[in-house]
């Protein structure tokens, strides 16, 4: 077991790296080479109460390891969460500046806004559609703070989940509106398709995601929020973002989100 | 030489038709002639067309391959090829393809075009392609090498008919101009597991434009598309084996399912 310093320890390390912008050593390298994946949710959650301290507003949870490829890669069965706060947000159409980042990497994927508190555990992805007020194309940006985006399952969980920018559309549908599981979103830099992808890419159904999360935080006595704004998963592969990169993810139905990349 | 080259493509054609009558593959065509060109092999696959002809079967179709660019890395090409569809190559959704008319099968989920009037190239534009178009179909594609453990190159997929096999037509007819050909998603799902998704865009950035290029191709052959012909416009996903006793689903955003059994 670790105790509560030595977590307050790592988090301010994790933190330091985002804030200096800088990559640091994975947690599992020297600080603490058998970290478990609660202990990496323990650390993640004094992230998060650091930021609150600040005065940082949460938007809502985000989940990560959602799909098949990145799953065994990671020897995992379940996917990860994380939170996005109201600094992270790029308007759309606007800017990402990679001053402000270590390595970004964008992917696309859908947003649920969720109008009814959704409490595990035994959640199915069909409850969470009913308890979902709208859905929005989004592009989140991955930034691990951890060198090489190298890092072991309780790194990236302390890590929250290398949470670091994200741009939501302006459009919001009704979820009834959709098949979501074969929503087709094409990923484009400079006019160039880069990655694609369907809804079922996000664990069968992207609303599978926002179930498994409502079950995962039901185990520490949490839930998933009215009005939590949630990403739920990459429908494509993450591409490294270079300056001038004009990025541009279109999905079917939903609309499209775009920024651009500056130094 | 005429005699020579004419002697060759019979050779090859042969070795082809004998493979796919035996079901046992053959070497590369190219490991015997490393020459090969691309007009050969589409040479090659036209003589085996017209013999299944001359034996009664009937062109129903065309089909698009190496559409995407992983599959054009592979090979190192970058267009993408086409070969025919016979009318003993369908198989009605929910059916069975026949284990002993198939050698190392896999599965591709793909857009099928039905035409309503004719396309000849050259200079077909994918909008002339939506104006000639009647419907679309969601459609599982069985590719099978005649060549053993699909150790091809671009002229041996070409003469063997771009490894076709068999197809699947399913789900409903549906318009054109109902659907964004460009971000249609579906999903494969192999005995009820995800085993892939994808997107039109994945069909060389759109499927329509596909078809054009098709259109364009044969061009240099002398043929064109006929109003009623099915075209398979390319792969959306990654090519899945296919064994004794899967069962194969597409489903796809706006046109329906299709599956087939093995």
């Amino acid at each position: 077991m670790v105790n509560a310093t030595a977590i307050k320890e790592i988090a301010n390390y994790l933190v330091a790296g985002e804030v200096e912008k800088r990559e640091v050593k994975k947690v599992t390298a020297h600080l603490k080479p058998d970290l478990t994946v609660e202990e990496g949710y323990r650390i993640q959650e004094e992230i998060v109460t650091m930021k609150l301290a600040e005065g940082r507003k949460i938007v809502g949870p985000k989940m990560g390891l959602t799909s098949q490829a990145k799953m065994q890669q990671m020897n995992v069965d379940e996917p990860i969460y994380g939170y996005v706060f109201d600094y992270m947000l790029i308007d759309n159409g606007g800017k990402v500046s990679l001053s402000d980042l270590i390595h970004p990497k964008v992917e696309a994927e859908i947003a649920f806004i969720i109008g009814e508190d959704i409490e595990g555990p035994g959640v199915t992805g069909a409850q969470v559609l009913a308890k979902t007020e709208s859905v929005l194309p989004a592009l989140e940006i991955i930034d691990s703070r951890y060198e090489n985006f190298n890092f072991t399952l309780p790194d990236v969980v302390a890590d929250n989940a290398s949470t670091s920018r994200v741009v939501f559309g302006t459009t919001v549908k009704s979820p009834e509106q959709f098949e979501l599981d074969v929503v087709g979103a094409t990923l484009s830099i400079n006019g160039e398709i880069k990655e694609l992808g369907a809804g079922a890419a996000v664990l069968g159904h992207p609303a599978n995601a926002i179930a498994m999360l409502a079950n995962m935080l039901a185990r520490k006595g949490d839930k998933v929020r009215k009005g939590d704004v949630i990403l739920s998963g990459a429908l494509t592969g993450a591409v490294l973002l270079e300056k001038d990169d004009v990025v541009v993810g279109k999905f079917d139905g939903l609309g499209e989100v775009s920024f651009t990349v500056t130094d | 030489m005429a005699t020579e080259v004419t002697t060759k493509r019979k050779q090859l054609a042969e070795q082809l038709l004998q493979a796919e009558t035996t079901l046992v593959g053959t070497l590369p065509l190219t490991a015997a002639d490393p020459d090969l060109t691309v007009e050969e092999a589409y040479a090659i696959q036209l003589d085996n067309i017209n013999r299944k002809v001359a034996q009664g079967k009937t062109i129903v179709g065309k089909k698009i391959g190496l559409t995407s660019k992983a599959m054009q890395d592979l090979l190192g090409v970058n267009e993408p090829d086409y070969g025919h569809l016979l009318d003993g190559m369908v198989v009605e959704n929910g059916n069975v393809v026949p284990k002993q008319k198939v050698l190392q099968p896999k599965v591709e989920g793909e857009i099928a075009f039905v035409l309503k009037k004719e396309l000849k190239g050259p200079n077909v534009t994918t909008l002339d392609v939506l104006q000639a178009t009647d419907y679309i179909l969601p459609a599982i594609e069985v590719v099978d090498s005649r060549v053993r453990d699909w150790k091809i190159q671009l002229p041996d997929t070409i003469a063997d008919n771009a490894s076709s096999a068999f197809y699947v037509l399913g789900g409903k007819p549906t318009r054109i101009e109902d659907v964004n050909l460009e971000l249609l998603g579906m999903v494969l799902t192999k005995n009820g597991q995800l085993v892939n998704t994808g997107v039109g865009a994945a069909a060389l950035g759109n499927p329509a434009q596909c078809v054009a290029w098709l259109a364009n191709r044969l061009a240099d052959f002398d043929i064109s598309l006929q109003a009623g012909e099915v075209i398979l416009s390319g792969a959306l996903s990654a090519a899945v084996d296919a064994n004794e006793g899967d069962t194969f689903t597409v489903k796809f955003a706006h046109l329906g399912e299709v599956s087939v059994h093995f």
